[in-house]
């Protein structure tokens, strides 16, 4: 499995000449010529940093509407909690890719489309029924004695929530934001629709551009390739054991 | 979620009963639009050969992707030498973005230096070397097997997580009553991991017929080589929005195909979903 990846760090440090000589053998030098050049040459930090701020405003209020909603459904009982419950978890079974044309529409008129917001909003919609599932399930398991005595104690419901059940909550808010993260980072269909300035693309969708413009040198590639696979990597590699907890118990409930 | 997810699916099926011309809305069109997409030439003939592309892709992805998963989640039980880096290697692909991993795999397949072939040449069957994405019989073969590349790992987890879910007693009964690895697999394993099969089959259905970046990526918006890798994400989105090549947009009978798309997904789905449902059994 991890055996093409590996190529592609080979090749990001190899000349074309090298790569068509040997395409699978480990580098002889440390040639940071590609890598300078996707760094110097191309928009990649503008990418990267478009990638992060979309992806960082979704999660963020992905993560606070989320756990407002799911802190409501699951803590109070009220008139209308099943159905609002029920309109979230019909939002997981639809795919929003297909609602492409209206949603185009919806944006052009509300002046939306070429910006970051934009995004954002969809990215915040698209996520926001898992996040809320999975935060209602953990946030019901937490016992109610906790808040009764709270209660006791003369705390306000908005400190109940903010320093009692929150800090608790917190592995399943991490779940909630790796489960997101990883479509929104990598995502390059809403871009692709509803980006059309350079200085606003997101990294997968800039990668199109900046393989049209390499497309023979094929060290410069493979080293941006590299390079844009290099942090969800890191990342991944970084929180693999909470990931894959995270995603198994997800998938089964 | 109400503005930017419920609203535009509503509408997309009011658009779909509409003439368009570019982003403005026409007059009313009732079901003509889904008569052009279903029954009139060439979108008709379009359609049907998107579908059909669709329908392989599902099915051989089910065989191939979910077959090995099966196994790759049996071999992580069973507690192969290295198996928490393995259980790690194996779903890093699946954090990746489609664009690198599409990006990735043209690079490898391309037919005069790519790795694949330098592969083939290496031991010795430089007869297989060929131009994988550039001929109508291989392109569509080349594109399912690098999603299952990508994406093999996810439903190995779900498989994975399955069994360990199976009580050590009745793996261990059945090892004592004489069963090896492949009756073990068939006859225990299998029906009692149920659960993560109807997660992984629907999923993988979900996303077969919605498929669109990586042979957008790798394939181009046409579906060349000649239309080989046509499906319908990309033939939707043609319509929608426009080819490179035309310049032509048409609302009306984009949406009546995502409508067409998203009735037969949730259909064929939730049908799906009941039957697998019923053959699960508890634990």
């Amino acid at each position: 499995m991890l055996y093409p990846v590996l190529i592609m760090v080979f090749s990001a440090f190899k000349s074309n000449a090298e790569i068509y000589a040997a395409p699978f053998a480990p580098p002889t030098g440390l040639n940071l010529d590609n890598l300078a050049r996707v760094l110097g040459e191309t928009h990649f930090q503008q990418y990267l940093v478009n990638s992060v701020l979309t992806t960082g405003a979704s999660i963020a209020l992905i993560l606070v509407l989320g756990t407002m909603a799911a802190y409501g459904l699951a803590r109070y009982e009220f008139r209308g909690n099943g159905a609002i419950f029920m309109f979230f978890l019909a939002g997981l079974m639809v795919p929003l890719k297909l609602a492409i044309i209206p949603l185009f529409i919806e944006l052009k008129a509300m002046g939306l489309i070429d910006t970051r917001l934009g995004l954002v909003a969809i990215y915040t919609a698209m996520g926001l029924p898992s996040a809320v599932f999975i935060l209602t399930g953990f946030l019901k398991a937490l016992p109610g004695e906790l808040e009764q005595s709270a209660r006791i104690d003369g705390a306000g419901e908005a400190r109940i929530m903010l320093q009692i059940m929150l800090p608790l909550a917190r592995p399943a808010m991490v779940i909630a934001a790796i489960h997101n993260a990883v479509p929104i980072w990598n995502d390059f269909f809403f871009p692709l629709v509803f980006v059309q300035s350079d200085r606003l693309k997101t990294l997968p969708q800039g990668l199109t551009v900046f393989m049209g413009e390499y497309n023979t040198d094929w060290g410069v590639l493979f080293a941006g390739l590299m390079l844009a696979a290099l942090p969800i990597t890191l990342l991944y590699i970084l929180l693999s054991r909470q990931f894959i907890a995270g995603l198994t118990s997800g998938a089964l409930k | 979620m109400l503005v930017f997810a419920v609203y535009p699916l509503a509408s997309s099926f009011l658009y779909s009963l509409y003439s368009w011309n570019g982003l403005a809305r026409g007059g009313f069109a009732g079901l003509g639009n889904f008569k052009q997409v279903l029954l009139q030439e060439p979108f008709s003939s379009w359609t049907y050969r998107a579908f059909t592309h669709n329908v392989v892709v599902f099915l051989s992805l089910m065989v191939v992707q979910n077959g090995l998963a099966f196994l790759i989640g049996f071999a992580l039980l069973k507690g192969m030498p290295g198996h928490r880096f393995h259980q790690v290697a194996v779903f890093l692909p699946v954090v990746l973005s489609t664009v690198i991993v599409g990006f990735l795999w043209k690079l490898f397949l391309n037919p005069i230096f790519g790795a694949v072939n330098q592969a083939l040449i290496a031991i010795g069957l430089a007869g297989w070397a060929q131009p994988w994405l550039g001929q109508p019989q291989t392109a569509l073969a080349s594109l399912i097997a690098v999603n299952t590349w990508h994406w093999v790992g996810f439903p190995a987890l779900v498989f994975l997580a399955g069994m360990q879910r199976i009580p050590r007693e009745v793996l261990e009964a059945a090892r004592l009553d004489g069963a090896g690895d492949l009756a073990l697999m068939r006859r225990v394993i299998w029906p009692l991991v149920a659960p993560s099969a109807t997660i992984a089959f629907v999923l993988l259905f979900i996303g077969s017929f919605n498929w669109f970046e990586l042979p957008y990526i790798m394939a181009g918006l046409d579906g060349s080589p000649g239309g080989a890798t046509d499906v319908l994400g990309l033939y939707f989105y043609r319509t929608a929005f426009g080819a490179v090549s035309s310049g032509l947009q048409d609302f009306g009978r984009g949406s009546a195909l995502a409508v067409l798309m998203f009735l037969f997904i949730a259909a064929v789905a939730s049908i799906w979903v009941r039957m697998l449902r019923r053959r699960e059994i508890e634990i």
